[in-house]
């Protein structure tokens, strides 16, 4: 023990010097490798992880909250909406809560112009009435109006569109889905509920990631419900927004401990969340491990080099050390500090990087991809256990080289024989 | 002190065997200067490296203190290079990022004593070798005289039973030359055995006894008179004043 002591006393010795007193550039060429390295681990597992993250961020924010309160299965609405409504919205924990009517829709546009023979233009989507105020504080929706503008109260017969409903928004040529062509805000649509038409006007139209959002219609709640045959005690969901800090669960169980559970579902988000997502995210978390596995083994292999290098063009006076009589494993123990060094520098400057950096800057500027505002995901606990990886790694890579040039022959070291 | 016998090594590479030492017997008393000498190739840095325990003889004995040497595991090797001998290289062999004091602290810092207590003794041996001032200079701020006077204060700083230098004043110019063979003579005087692998007889005549090897054997082992001894350093008071 005392032995071990003393060689890794001396190991730091040696290590803080050579680093200290080696050649800057050199430092810090290493440590800009290291940071790469690091990035390579985090950046790209996140983003991947963050795509799809980005989705269910959309879901959450626009379509579930933090929330779901829906139908039981064997039921189209949920029973005793306004008790259902009126308790949850008593709740500390709740900011707001949004009942929505939701009723299948097929729209049809340019019927006033097409010639007899013609297709109609129809589109299927569905009719969803909202509350304006607490949709506005749950979803705001509002925000992602790309056409015209949002509903407002007052406003009769008139819908704004998601955009997966306008042909220019969504060209898909295909016979399963169609799309509405030249509609624009003003556009008269018809619209069929069951056996009820009705003849609206297009307000405004709505581009979110959400496909729940993209494909439906919304109209205000009372005229909504007059359509779907409703009333305020059989709304199809309602999404609750927690206030900062809360926990969904803890919501969702003191709702069901009132008794709502025989009236309707209550899921957190994460219970809400379709599973196809829940697939997505597992798929994206393993496809980004393999790449972080990957990054591992190429900073293990980085350091290695690093360290053979290191250790071979110094391998004179890793003989001279041996031959003056200084331990061998102090000598690895030297290599294994500055390899832990480059490490922890390379860590500790990529962690500022992706935390004060890259996951802010994400956030401001999401990645547009089609289906997904892609951001960095990386929670804190699963950067530092990678961290940890790679110090670890980058220790046993360090530790081989050092391992290989102390074990050669002390005279041929000092003498650079091979 | 320090004896070999029958000491054989040969170098074999592929095919090619090379015998470097052929049979060599060899003894040392305790507070003995010799020197080494031969033509390059003759075999005289090979016996150094054998009886220091750098390396590993073929065939023979060595035996320091009535102790068999060469069976001895690594580490105990290692030990008794650490506690027994001090080492002067040709090339100085300082680490460069150790500091003069770093670089005489480094072997003291495998033994057992405080730190305080070492970097005392590193800085008396650093004084001995009249570098008291330059404790903090690198070895590229060093000359080569100085860098050999930090390497021979390394050796000698915790007081080595035997002083092994291998070609010392090879790369160093003539007053250099001369300041580190004054030290070895004041080491000498003081008691320190001193084996001196060299090419320069002048030097060489400064030792108690003189080794010749020539194609892996001793040939001639020489005792001087002490009255040389003195030589040197009247010669370099001359060439001073």
């Amino acid at each position: 023990m005392n032995g071990l002591l003393k060689d890794i006393r001396i190991g730091w010795f040696l290590a803080i010097r050579q680093v200290r007193r080696s050649s800057k550039w050199t430092t810090s060429l290493i440590v800009f490798v290291m940071v790469l390295t690091f990035l390579n681990l985090v950046v790209v597992s996140g983003i991947l992880v963050g795509l799809i993250q980005g989705v269910s961020n959309a879901v959450r924010d626009k379509y579930i909250g933090d929330v779901m309160i829906s139908p039981l299965l064997e039921k189209d609405y949920i029973e005793h909406s306004v008790d259902v409504l009126s308790f949850v919205r008593s709740m500390p924990a709740v900011e707001a809560a949004t009942p929505r009517v939701r009723k299948g829709v097929v729209l049809e546009a340019n019927y006033q112009t097409r010639a007899f023979d013609e297709k109609p233009n129809t589109a299927a989507g569905q009719l969803v009435g909202v509350d304006l105020d607490s949709e506005r504080v749950v979803t705001n929706l509002s925000e992602n109006v790309i056409e015209g503008s949002f509903l407002e109260p007052g406003d009769y017969d008139q819908v704004v569109l998601g955009h997966y409903l306008i042909d220019r928004y969504l060209p898909i040529e295909s016979p399963a889905f169609t799309t509405l062509k030249s509609v624009y805000p003003g556009t008269k649509i018809r619209m069929r509920i069951g056996d009820t038409v009705r003849e609206v006007t297009v307000k405004g139209i709505i581009k979110t990631k959400v496909d729940e959002v993209s494909l439906s219609v919304f109209m205000l709640d009372s005229q909504a419900r007059a359509l779907a045959g409703r009333d305020v005690d059989n709304v199809s969901e309602i999404s609750l927004k927690l206030k900062d800090g809360e926990y969904a669960e803890a919501v969702r169980d003191e709702i069901l401990l009132h008794g709502f559970g025989e009236y309707a579902r209550v899921q957190t988000f994460d219970e809400a969340t379709p599973k196809f997502v829940k697939d997505m995210i597992a798929t994206f978390n393993l496809l980004g491990a393999g790449f972080s596995s990957i990054g591992l083994v190429v900073a293990s292999i980085t350091i290695f080099i690093v360290i053979f290098i290191n250790a071979l063009t110094r391998r004179k006076f890793i003989g001279i050390l041996k031959g003056i009589g200084i331990d061998g494993h102090a000598i690895e123990i030297a290599y294994v500090f500055q390899s832990i060094f480059y490490a922890a520098v390379g860590s500790a400057v990529g962690l500022v990087l992706v935390y004060a950096v890259l996951v802010p800057l994400f956030l401001a500027h999401p990645i547009d991809f089609p289906f997904s505002d892609g951001i960095l995901v990386a929670p804190l606990d699963e950067t530092l256990f990678r961290v940890l990886l790679l110090v670890v790694t980058t220790l046993i890579a360090g530790f081989i080289p050092a391992w290989m040039i102390v074990r050669k022959n002390t005279l041929d070291s000092i003498l650079g024989r091979n | 002190m320090i004896e070999t016998r029958n000491l054989v090594k040969t170098f074999v590479n592929g095919d090619i065997i090379t015998p470097v030492l052929k049979g060599v017997d060899f003894k040392a008393e305790a507070g003995e200067f010799i020197a080494i000498m031969g033509r390059s190739g003759a075999g005289k840095s090979t016996f150094l490296y054998q009886m220091s325990l750098l390396d590993e003889p073929t065939e023979g004995e060595i035996i320091i203190d009535g102790r068999v040497a060469h069976t001895m595991t690594e580490a105990e090797k290692a030990d008794f290079r650490l506690v027994k001998f001090g080492y002067v290289f040709q090339d100085y062999a300082l680490l460069p990022e150790l500091t003069a004091l770093e670089n005489v602290l480094v072997p003291l810092m495998m033994m057992d004593y405080e730190h305080g207590h070492n970097l005392e003794v590193a800085r008396i041996a650093l004084e001995r070798v009249n570098l008291g001032g330059k404790l903090d200079s690198l070895p590229s701020r060093l000359s080569g005289g100085e860098q050999q006077r930090v390497s021979i204060a390394r050796a000698i700083a915790d007081k080595p039973a035997i002083l092994f230098a291998d070609e010392p004043t090879a790369n160093l110019d003539r007053e250099s030359s001369d300041q580190v063979m004054d030290l070895f003579l004041e080491l000498h005087e003081a008691g320190q055995t001193i084996i001196m692998v060299t090419h320069e007889e002048e030097y060489a005549r400064l030792a108690d006894r003189v080794v010749r090897f020539d194609d892996g054997k001793i040939v001639t082992a020489e005792h001087q008179g002490h009255e040389k001894k003195g030589t040197h350093r009247r010669r370099q008071h001359e060439n001073t004043h």
